[in-house]
């Protein structure tokens, strides 16, 4: 099992109702967030390209994130979530300095807060809160070894990318351009 | 044009608009770690040498600051932390790939040790010390007996620790200035200058300080070239990579790296060393001193440029 999300680029508006499903979902304090989007405009005019992404952890399958944490806070569970245990965390912030994507915070309590692909709800067979409150319906979430999953089908006849693959980390956030 | 920009507003303290989660704890835990790691690795080398005799600040009187400066530097490391009440989880796993996990535990042992290494020679710095408990008393005598392999243990944690202060930063692959091999052994090297720089300062004997002097002059230089590598490095890397280095070539280090890093705390010292070295008259404090500084202000500058490069955005 592999759990990945798609992120169609041309459908989304950059509305940013999966950042606000996602705080209220998460709980996620007041001033931070777990997902944002990005505006990132190229070309000069008149030919000028607008690409909107909705981002977040990429759930990388080399996480240098867990790799660096000195105890074992950041891990790895099935489906390839990486997560935070955060009564073992003691917010030393070598895994924020290690995430090429910037996807870490400071939980104001103290331990360090990040994307969980809303593994609880997954955990029930439900969508990612992102996903669902999508009105555009540009993510696309699922396990990359069922073919039938929703991810596995909007990768299938999609030119895609991955942020920053030559970090290396082997992100699984993939961009539908 | 390529313009990113966040549409959503993201703005978290110390992530946005630059990384920023390191302060001066860190750059400061560095310094001292490789400064202690400097001052007992020389200890240790006259030790095993059998120079103790030559080499009287070296082995005995400059080795109090390494634990001071480990205890002052873990402090600092505790401040930064900001789950603190949890931070016994260091201490429940030992994890390789992790160099924050196997430096805590370098830094464990070798504390310790060197408060040791210290009490072992109280009784030939303080005429007339006494441990007071009959088995201080052996546990010294028992550690005076195995000084040299003693010594050989502390000098290898001292090597390692010195490189972890470099390799702490070296393994963020996220952070294109910080991620070269060479950090590992700069920051060594710098290490053992700066130590060095502190023996020379407190020992009052003169054959002492011409033969720390020379072997800083030589250390300097290794840095000097280590620094070039460095930068070649980056030139001739990625994008990321050149972009790094021009924080330092008209960014915003520029003056901070090359004025006080590489003039005010290399080139000049190593020049007054090799003068004082041919006779001239140099104030004994003034390279120590500079040596000090310099490598200060290059720990707080990598610390806080490595966390400006990055791969995106
Ligand atoms: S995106 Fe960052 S936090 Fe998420 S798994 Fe990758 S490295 Fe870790
Ligand atoms: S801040 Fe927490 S999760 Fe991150 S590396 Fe340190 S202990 Fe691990």
């Amino acid at each position: 099992m592999r759990y990945a999300m798609a992120i169609d680029t041309k459908k989304c508006v950059g509305c940013g109702d999966c950042v606000v499903a996602c705080q209220t979902e998460n709980n996620v304090p007041h001033g931070y967030c777990r997902d944002w989007i990005v505006e990132n405009v190229s070309g000069s005019y008149p030919s000028v390209q607008i690409e909107l992404r909705s981002e977040r952890c990429n759930h990388c399958d080399n996480a240098p994130c867990v790799r660096c944490c000195p105890t074992g806070a950041s891990h790895i569970v099935e489906g390839g979530i990486v997560l935070v245990t955060h009564d073992e965390c003691i917010g030393c912030g070598a895994c924020i300095e290690s995430c090429p994507y910037d996807a870490r915070y400071p939980h104001p309590e103290g331990y360090v807060d990040k994307c969980t692909f809303c593994k609880h709800r997954v955990d029930k067979g439900q969508n990612p809160a992102c996903v669902d409150v999508c009105p555009t319906h540009c993510l696309h979430f699922g396990d990359l070894d069922d073919p039938n999953s929703d991810v596995s089908k909007a990768l299938k006849n999609r030119k895609w990318k991955v942020l920053a693959p030559e970090a290396g980390t082997e992100p699984q956030l993939y961009f539908l351009t | 044009m390529k313009e990113e920009l966040f549409v959503s507003g993201r703005d978290i303290p110390n992530i946005d608009p630059y990384l920023h989660i390191w302060h001066w704890q860190i750059p400061l835990y560095l310094y001292l770690g490789g400064l202690a790691a400097g001052i007992l690795f020389f200890a240790t080398y006259y030790v095993i040498k059998g120079k103790e005799k030559q080499m009287q600040t070296t082995v005995k009187w400059a080795t109090i600051i390494a634990p001071i400066a480990l205890v002052i530097g873990l402090g600092a490391l505790f401040w930064d932390l900001k789950h603190k009440l949890y931070f016994w989880q260091l201490y429940t796993t030992i994890r390789f790939t992790s160099p924050m996990s196997w430096g805590a535990w370098t830094l464990m042992l070798i504390t310790p040790m060197s408060i040791v290494w210290v009490a072992s020679y109280m009784k030939e710095m303080i005429p007339g010390w006494d441990w007071k408990f009959g088995f201080l008393n052996k546990f010294e005598v028992w550690i005076i007996k195995n000084r040299v392999p003693f010594a050989w243990i502390m000098m290898i944690l001292a090597v390692i620790l010195g490189v972890y202060t470099g390799i702490l930063l070296s393994a963020f692959n996220a952070r294109p200035l910080w991620n070269t091999s060479i950090l590992g052994p700069l920051f060594l090297t710098s290490g053992l200058s700066t130590g060095l720089a502190a023996i020379m300062w407190m020992s009052k004997d003169e054959h002492e300080r011409k033969t720390l002097n020379r072997i800083d002059l030589i250390l300097i230089l290794v840095e000097l070239f280590l620094i070039i590598h460095l930068f070649m490095g980056f030139m001739a890397g990625s994008a990321v990579k050149t972009e790094a280095a021009s924080l330092f070539l008209g960014g915003e280090f520029t003056v901070s790296f090359w004025v006080f890093v590489i003039i005010l705390g290399l080139a000049f010292p190593a020049t007054l060393e090799a003068l004082e070295l041919r006779g001239f008259h140099v104030p004994a404090w003034l390279p120590p001193f500079l040596i000090l500084f310099g490598g200060l202000v290059f720990r707080f500058v990598m610390v806080e440029a490595g966390q400006i490069t990055r791969f995106l955005y």
